[in-house]
């Protein structure tokens, strides 16, 4: 693969992209396939997840039984995220605790990070959080892009969902994703032939979706970018490269060496069959087939450097194998950093033409960080006690989830928080790891010995959990900005976080945890630990769901946005942000959906009019 | 467990369920201290590793002895599985009291002392090291720890030390094949295709 030395690099390229993630691999998959030379530069390092992925290995292979240390955060040891997490060596960021005054360099989450007001993840790798991430795909709906005008609150975006629309197909058919139209309200079905079959829902899934029934909560197959079965090669890459037969050939040849799930082991861990999306598998392949896409590993981009005429000329970065600082031409380029390293290589470039960082003019730089509301509730099902066993595996995520169902309810008055979440679920008969049985005590009265074996094959698989994912509505206690003192190892200076909710997020937050109690008692069970009724206490602090965006929004007029409707910035006009930055609203729908959809028409405007020499 | 506890075991679970990972992870491991170093930010992930592998073990002999003693009286063998001892069970609690990382660093002193413990409870009641009590007096004492909230005023520390070496050792011995086996979980498998639950299970669950 053409992954270059710095000292390979062209002279210039057309195009520039910070990041290879989501946001990066979909821009590159479209410009390189209108015709444009592409670099990238990814701050990590090169990773392969067909040879890098430990499918099928068990936590007794692992260190620690593969349970999560600073080192592997979140999953643990298989988590796929390299070099990376709450915290990456040498790359601190400011926050905020709870119990102390003044900024703190941020911790991990198991070491104190809890206690912080925000938590940013990040991965230093090729393909970035595509690597480990949940793979929820949901279509925000039309509600979702004009809340304010729908509730009075939060910010309308400039597009409508008519206008994304068509771009969550392509992406779609792109990525593949498994899932079901439902014909609900403000969660839009995808065309015919556009969504691969569901997996068969899981016992334990089943058993929650009767009982909901009851309670009027929609359970219905989630949308999940994982191939239940092969992709259409013939059909797919035709219909996305109508006018491209050579983009459309390598899709095909790319798509024809991605597998079907095997219903085994986790996502997180990555993808060897290449499964499920991930960038590194999916959108960089076909990308680098062109011979039109050079890659930089380990490359730190600094600042984007600005001409006497106000065009971007490029970028500065830091080669990390040598700790040099290096720089790259192109006649665009494109932020795809992730949202707030966005944000932060913008309010870096700071000249006399921009003392207040590039692309700033409106001030909005940093502003609206959102995150989503996150709640949840455990709780101990007696019927599924003692289940035949039965391999339930399955896509390794959830199969089934619960949309929001309460639009109309809210939009009458009738509740006391505006904005709704959607529920993931799951439980039963999993791979058993590290802190299994934690808590067990509680049902068995502390047995031990024989005792304890027997009530181990009991409530094995009888345990579910139930986790909100709930929008938060962008306010101004919410932003990133430069740091005035600290500086990474690179001397770059880094971001310090300020956040917080407002009461519409921890009122739902609350209802969160009602609502998973009440799901929980209807199905005979019993709830671990206290439903919580203080919001501050049910929710998860910011950051904490890893799906941080806005930072760079884009609107309709200049003077209260970084960006016009094609992510464009409305003070340099060769210069893009395709990530999470641009998103005016955080709805429930988690964001890589949208954050691949809106980078593919900001990218095929951006073609278009470097076609037409507007660039 | 404390509301801090709670807080970050609700964390925990949270987080897991937006991705992959199992569902109910009470990781009720302690927190606290500094890290040194472990295996890194970009270990091999596809090595095949033993206790010892990355950091070496820790235990004297007394306190494996001890160990192995207390982790199969929690985990005895039967007529499904055997016993905790004899699947490596001791190597990965002494992998883990001697790991470099701040949860691990402050669970070993609560092992540590509560290994003391009931070595010099058992010479207090029976004039003999735990591992070296007949079962019954090893259950005399273990009935007196086995559960918080009944232990008496004066066994509460060692009530809480029995909690995180009981999940110390459900951990170690539940993720090996045996233990695998003894919970008859049968994933981990590649298949053509998933059918869902079997027609026995959705019977067993009046679903069908």
């Amino acid at each position: 693969m053409p992954f270059v030395m710095s000292s390979k690099t062209k002279p210039s390229y057309d195009v520039i992209i910070v990041g290879s993630g989501a946001a990066g691999g979909q821009s590159a998959y479209v410009l390189v396939a209108a015709g444009a030379k592409v670099l990238m530069l990814e701050a990590g390092r090169n990773y392969d997840p067909v040879s890098e992925t430990p499918m099928f290995n068990t936590p007794k292979q692992a260190p620690l039984r593969g349970a999560a240390t600073p080192d592997k955060q979140f999953f643990g040891f298989y988590d796929a995220t390299v070099n990376g997490g709450w915290t990456v060596a040498n790359e601190p960021y400011m926050v905020q605790r709870k119990s102390q005054n003044g900024w703190h360099e941020a911790k991990d989450i198991d070491v104190g990070g809890s206690d912080q007001n925000f938590m940013w993840w990040r991965p230093r790798m090729l393909g970035g959080r595509t690597n480990h991430w949940g793979r929820f795909s949901f279509r925000m709906g039309p509600y979702d892009f004009k809340p304010k005008s729908r509730d009075g609150l939060g910010m309308d975006w400039p597009i409508s969902y008519d206008d994304l629309a068509p771009y969550y197909d392509k992406v779609e058919a792109l990525v593949g994703v498994y899932g079901s139209n439902e014909g609900l309200e403000n969660t839009p079905d995808s065309p015919p032939g556009i969504l691969l079959p569901p997996p068969k829902p899981r016992a334990n899934e089943l058993l929650t979706k009767k009982f909901c029934a009851k309670l009027g909560i929609p359970v219905v197959p989630a949308h999940v970018a994982i191939l239940s079965q092969q992709q259409n090669w013939n059909k797919i890459p035709q219909m996305l490269h109508s006018d491209n037969p050579d983009a459309s050939a390598r899709l095909a040849s790319s798509m024809k060496t991605r597998l079907a799930c095997f219903w085994a082991t986790a996502c997180g861990r990555g993808c060897s069959i290449k499964a499920n999306y991930q960038s590194t598998t999916v959108h960089l392949p076909p990308a680098l087939a062109s011979g039109n896409l050079d890659i930089i590993t380990d490359a730190m981009v600094r600042e984007v450097t600005m001409d006497e005429n106000g065009k971007a000329t490029g970028v500065l970065y830091i080669d990390k194998t040598t700790g040099k600082e290096m720089s790259a031409k192109a006649k665009v380029i494109v932020l795809a950093a992730s949202g707030c390293e966005s944000a932060r290589i913008l309010l870096n470039s700071k000249s006399a033409k921009f003392p207040n960082g590039l692309a700033n003019s409106s001030g909005k730089v940093g502003r609206y960080l959102m995150d989503t509301v996150g709640a949840s509730l455990s709780g101990q099902i007696p019927a599924l006690e003692n289940c035949p066993p039965h391999n339930e595996d399955g896509a390794s995520v959830m199969h089934l989830y619960m949309p929001w169902w309460n639009y109309q309810k809210q939009i009458a008055g009738k509740m006391d928080f505006p904005r709704g979440y959607h529920i993931e679920f799951g439980g039963g008969r999993r791979m058993p790891e590290a802190g299994i049985f934690g808590g067990l005590e509680n049902f068995t009265g502390g047995s031990y010995g024989k005792k304890f074996k027997e009530d181990a094959r009991r409530y094995y698989g009888s345990f579910m959990g139930f986790s909100g994912r709930g929008e938060m509505i962008p306010n101004e206690d919410s932003y990133c900005e430069i740091d005035p003192d600290k500086k990474d190892k690179w001397g770059i200076p880094v971001l310090r976080f300020h956040f917080k909710w407002s009461e519409h997020e921890l009122k739902q937050a609350v209802h969160m945890q009602k609502t998973f109690a009440e799901i929980i008692k209807a199905m005979g069970g019993k709830v671990l630990g206290q439903p919580q009724a203080d919001g501050a206490k049910a929710i998860a602090p910011g950051g904490a769901i890893i799906h941080e965006v806005g930072t760079t929004c884009m609107g309709s007029d200049p003077k209260n946005s970084v960006l016009n409707q094609y992510c464009q910035s409305w003070d340099v006009k060769n210069l893009f942000v395709t990530d999470g930055g641009p998103f005016v609203s955080n709805a429930d729908k988690n964001p890589t959906l949208t954050i691949m959809a809106n980078a593919w028409r900001a990218c095929d405007y951006l073609a278009g009019e470097m076609k037409k020499g507007n660039l | 467990m404390s509301e801090r506890m709670d807080r970050r075991e609700a964390l925990k679970w949270m987080l897991a369920a937006s991705a992959t990972v199992s569902l109910l992870n009470f990781k009720s491991f302690g927190a606290g201290g500094m890290a040194a170093t472990g295996y890194g930010t970009d270990p091999d992930l596809l090595k095949d590793y033993k206790p010892g592998d990355v950091w070496p073990l820790t235990f004297t002999d007394e306190q494996r002895k001890t160990v192995a003693a207390l982790c199969d009286i929690i985990i005895p063998a039967d007529e499904k599985s055997p016993a905790a001892s004899s699947v490596g069970v001791p190597d990965f609690i002494d992998e883990w009291v001697s790991a470099p990382y701040p949860n691990q660093q402050s669970d070993r002193k609560e092992i540590l002392t509560g290994l003391k413990w009931l070595d010099e409870e058992s010479q207090k009641r029976f004039q003999k090291k735990f591992a070296d009590l007949a079962e019954s007096q090893q259950r005399e004492i273990c009935d007196d720890i086995c559960y918080l909230p009944n232990a008496k005023s004066e066994f509460k520390t060692a009530a809480k030390f029995f909690v995180k070496f009981r999940n110390l050792t459900a951990s170690g011995f539940y993720t090996t094949p045996q233990g695998w086996k003894d919970l008859q979980y049968i994933g981990n498998v590649a298949l053509a295709k998933f059918d869902g639950p079997p027609p026995e299970v959705l019977k067993y669950l009046n679903l069908d």
